[in-house]
């Protein structure tokens, strides 16, 4: 018992203080990017090249982060003349489309649905369904539990049974394998339900966009109400778009 | 011991002309003795050489070991004279509808059509997309009843089917079918250009991000003549104990959660994010996607980013210390630990089990002891392994490797570290060889293959996950345990559904 307790003092207080106070992540961060729309085309060009996912239209000057993986290849290769991801880790979505950006994205609370709000913003149950991504957006949305983000202070849980849970949060390419779990685990939460497509795989197929194995997108099986950049997004991406998108 | 199999090292390439190509009955023969003497199997699988397919086996003694053959289309199976090759044979039988006769449970691992024009062996109808269709192995009688789970589990984490065979609380056998998170990794880095094949590597088991990608570039630089510098290797040693450290810590939180000692749980929880920060404070992403690339590594440790790390562990290693006697102090932890799921050596070693699970049923083998990369050879790594094969094992092995990789991570901090960073290059592959790189990742030896053809394309890139091995180990454990007891051992192997899925 005197260890668990000095165990317990040694440990300290932890959680963080967030939203309430901003966070710093650190510099080597890669975040919302922006985007000089001025640069010679000939620099987004070897950019587009070079993306090992096809994320940058070289005319139009975009980015889709809903395929990069914030490799930060393009930074590098434009030395931050045409891209350069900044520590902003607020880069969630009501829509596909917003993803697809010149370094802006419009904030997230006034496009979410008011009516989610009213239902979800006192208490949101969520299932999450593992899709054949690789595990690492299950790991940092798992983290979530910790001391440090305590989603449970929000009225925020993962819950073991759809038939408990308001939504689903969905993770990785839906395999061919996954498919009829992830459409019969929809159909099991009572409505009116939520989607979450977390991470750049539920978005559009991510690192294995092009393998017949998987679906490019669980846009193309059921409509998403929330998009979560990343690869995988940040824990406090996660949270922050969990907060805006339900709380008021 | 003389062989007819040809003695090749960790990460060098081979001229493919080089690799002994023998007659099937030789191959056969060759191979089961050198299992059958102790031997362990790293990699067989099977690949198309133009039209034709052949057999690949890359065999451990205390030197890797390879032969190829052609392959035929069926042959008495190799796992009735060694387990070790039963998921190998397995694999085979899926990917190229080589049947393996006799093999005591051939059935799908992956759940997807063959890469040939030949019949599927298990006779399945891939039009229904749901790898849990099949005829689970059954007990019968009176009181035997079966326990389904799965594929969406109750928490978050990955999908697979679970089948225990029980007799009230006792399970008889648990079967495990996976395959549900198949992406086909192996093919589509076949036709992908070279930009996309550290993305794809990196993904393949998003905790095992640094040992994947490690053995992803090693292969590149053997078949390039790539030669790494000396600050790369430290830095890529640093990441991969990193990764070590926050997923043993991440288990041992996990590991005292399901025997309800809360406190560990959430300070094990708290302590594993502080180790991922380290990996993002180095390269801005927890899971360090993005620090290693054929060639070298992307970031470099500089002196602030190097004080930084030297501060944070001192303050961690006092408390993960605490933290591990509390959870091995604590009666009812010990309780729930002792005794509980025993893989004896004995199995071990017929399974082939590797990694902690192995260590924790007195295998001693570490790939950076036993065939050392980067670092590694610089550092002292001794032979340890538990001799009690259960729950505990398992914890406290894990345990003492967080605290041997701090003091590894310490030593490797304690100079500066000058890297010339480098970014993703296009680069040309030898044509007609063959590498294989061997890593000692957290859950165990994780090893890829590179064959190329003439024209230096790649023709296979086969991937061996830890948990390709170990799995099997996971369904050991649970024989005659008490299936509330399940989750404990799961958590005690914690093994990835996606590295084995692919």
């Amino acid at each position: 018992m005197l260890k668990t307790l000095k165990n317990r003092f040694e440990q300290g207080y932890k959680t963080t203080s967030y939203p309430k106070t901003k966070i710093e992540l650190v510099e080597r961060y890669r975040g919302l990017p922006d985007i000089n729309i001025d640069v010679e085309d000939d620099i987004a060009k070897i950019c587009a090249a070079a993306c090992p996912q096809d994320a940058i239209d070289e005319h139009k000057k975009t980015i889709d982060m809903g395929r990069c993986v914030f490799c930060g290849s393009c930074e590098r290769l434009s030395e931050e003349k045409f891209v350069k991801f900044t520590r902003n880790f607020e880069t969630s979505t009501s829509r596909r489309e917003h993803l697809i950006t010149e370094g802006s994205l419009p904030a997230l609370a006034e496009h979410s649905k008011k009516h989610f709000k009213k239902l979800f913003g006192r208490s949101l149950q969520l299932r999450q369904i593992s899709a054949a991504g690789c595990n690492a957006c299950e790991a940092d949305l798992n983290v979530l539990a910790t001391p440090f983000f305590d989603l449970a202070r929000f009225g925020i849980n993962f819950v073991a049974s759809p038939r408990h849970a308001d939504g689903i949060v969905v993770t990785g390419p839906v395999s061919r394998n996954m498919k009829t779990a992830v459409l019969e685990t929809f159909e099991a939460v009572p409505d009116p339900k939520v989607v979450i497509a977390v991470g750049s795989c539920a978005i559009s197929g991510g690192p294995f966009r092009g393998s017949p194995e998987i679906t490019e997108g669980l846009e193309s099986l059921i409509q998403v109400d929330l998009f979560i950049p990343g690869c995988p997004p940040h824990p406090l991406t996660n949270l922050h778009a969990l907060l805006n998108f339900f709380k008021s | 011991m003389e062989t007819k199999f040809l003695k090749i090292a960790n990460g060098c390439a081979v001229s493919r002309s080089e690799i002994p190509y023998l007659p099937f009955t030789d191959f056969c023969d060759t191979a089961l003795n050198i299992v059958k003497d102790g031997g362990k199997v790293v990699h067989y699988f099977a690949y198309k050489d133009d039209s034709v397919i052949k057999l690949i086996a890359v065999l451990r003694t205390d030197e890797l070991l390879i032969a190829t053959t052609d392959a035929p289309d069926s042959y008495p199976s190799f796992t009735t004279e060694c387990e070790q090759f039963h998921m190998f044979e397995r694999e085979i039988a899926e990917q190229f509808g080589i049947n393996p006769q006799g093999h005591p449970w051939l059935k799908m691992v992956r759940y997807h059509p063959n890469y040939t024009e030949k019949p599927d062996i298990f006779g399945n109808d891939y039009n229904q997309d749901i790898p849990g269709n099949y005829d689970y192995y059954r007990v019968d009688g009176d009181e035997v009843h079966e326990v389904a789970v799965g594929p969406v589990h109750a928490g978050v984490i990955e999908p697979g089917h679970f089948r225990f065979n029980c007799i009230g609380e006792r399970v008889f056998h648990l079967e495990i079918q996976l395959g549900y998170q198949h992406r086909g990794i192996e093919n589509l880095l076949l036709d992908v250009e070279n930009k996309r094949l550290p993305i794809i590597i990196e993904s393949i088991a998003g905790d095992t991000t640094v040992a994947n990608s490690t053995c992803m570039a090693q292969a590149i630089e053997a078949l390039t003549q790539t030669d790494t510098d000396k600050g790369s290797k430290i830095i890529r040693t640093i990441a991969l104990e990193l990764e070590r450290i926050a997923n043993h810590t991440g288990d041992l939180g996990a590991l005292s959660g399901d025997v309800a000692f809360l406190p560990p749980a959430n300070y094990f929880g708290r302590m594993r994010g502080d180790f991922l920060n380290m990996t993002l404070l180095i390269c801005g992403n927890r899971l360090g996607k993005g620090v290693v690339r054929p060639g070298g590594v992307r970031f470099s440790i500089d002196n602030d980013i190097r004080q930084e790390l030297i501060s944070r562990i001192s303050v961690l290693e006092p408390q993960m210390q605490h933290v591990i006697d509390l959870l091995f102090e604590t009666p009812s932890v010990r309780a729930r630990f002792e005794g509980c799921g025993n893989v004896s050596t004995y199995d071990a070693e017929k399974l082939g089990l590797v990694g902690p699970a192995g260590r924790a049923s007195g295998i001693q083998h570490d790939i950076r002891r036993d065939f050392p990369t980067e670092h590694y050879p610089d550092i002292d790594i001794s032979g340890y392994a538990e001799p009690t094969c259960d729950v505990y094992a398992r914890a406290r092995v894990r345990a003492d490797e967080i605290m041997h990789s701090i003091n590894i991570i310490k030593s490797l901090l304690a100079n500066e570290i000058e890297t010339q960073t480098i970014d993703f290059g296009n680069y040309n592959l030898a044509p007609s060889s063959f590498v294989v790189t061997l890593n000692e990742a957290w859950r165990g030896e994780l090893s890829h293959c590179v064959l190329t053809d003439d024209n230096g394309k790649i023709i296979k890139y086969k991937v061996k996950d830890p948990s390709f091995h170990n799995w099997n180990g996971l369904s050991m454990s649970l024989r005659d345990t008490g299936i509330s007891d399940f989750p404990l051992n799961n958590k005690s192997f914690n093994l990835s559904y996606c590295g084995f899925d692919l």
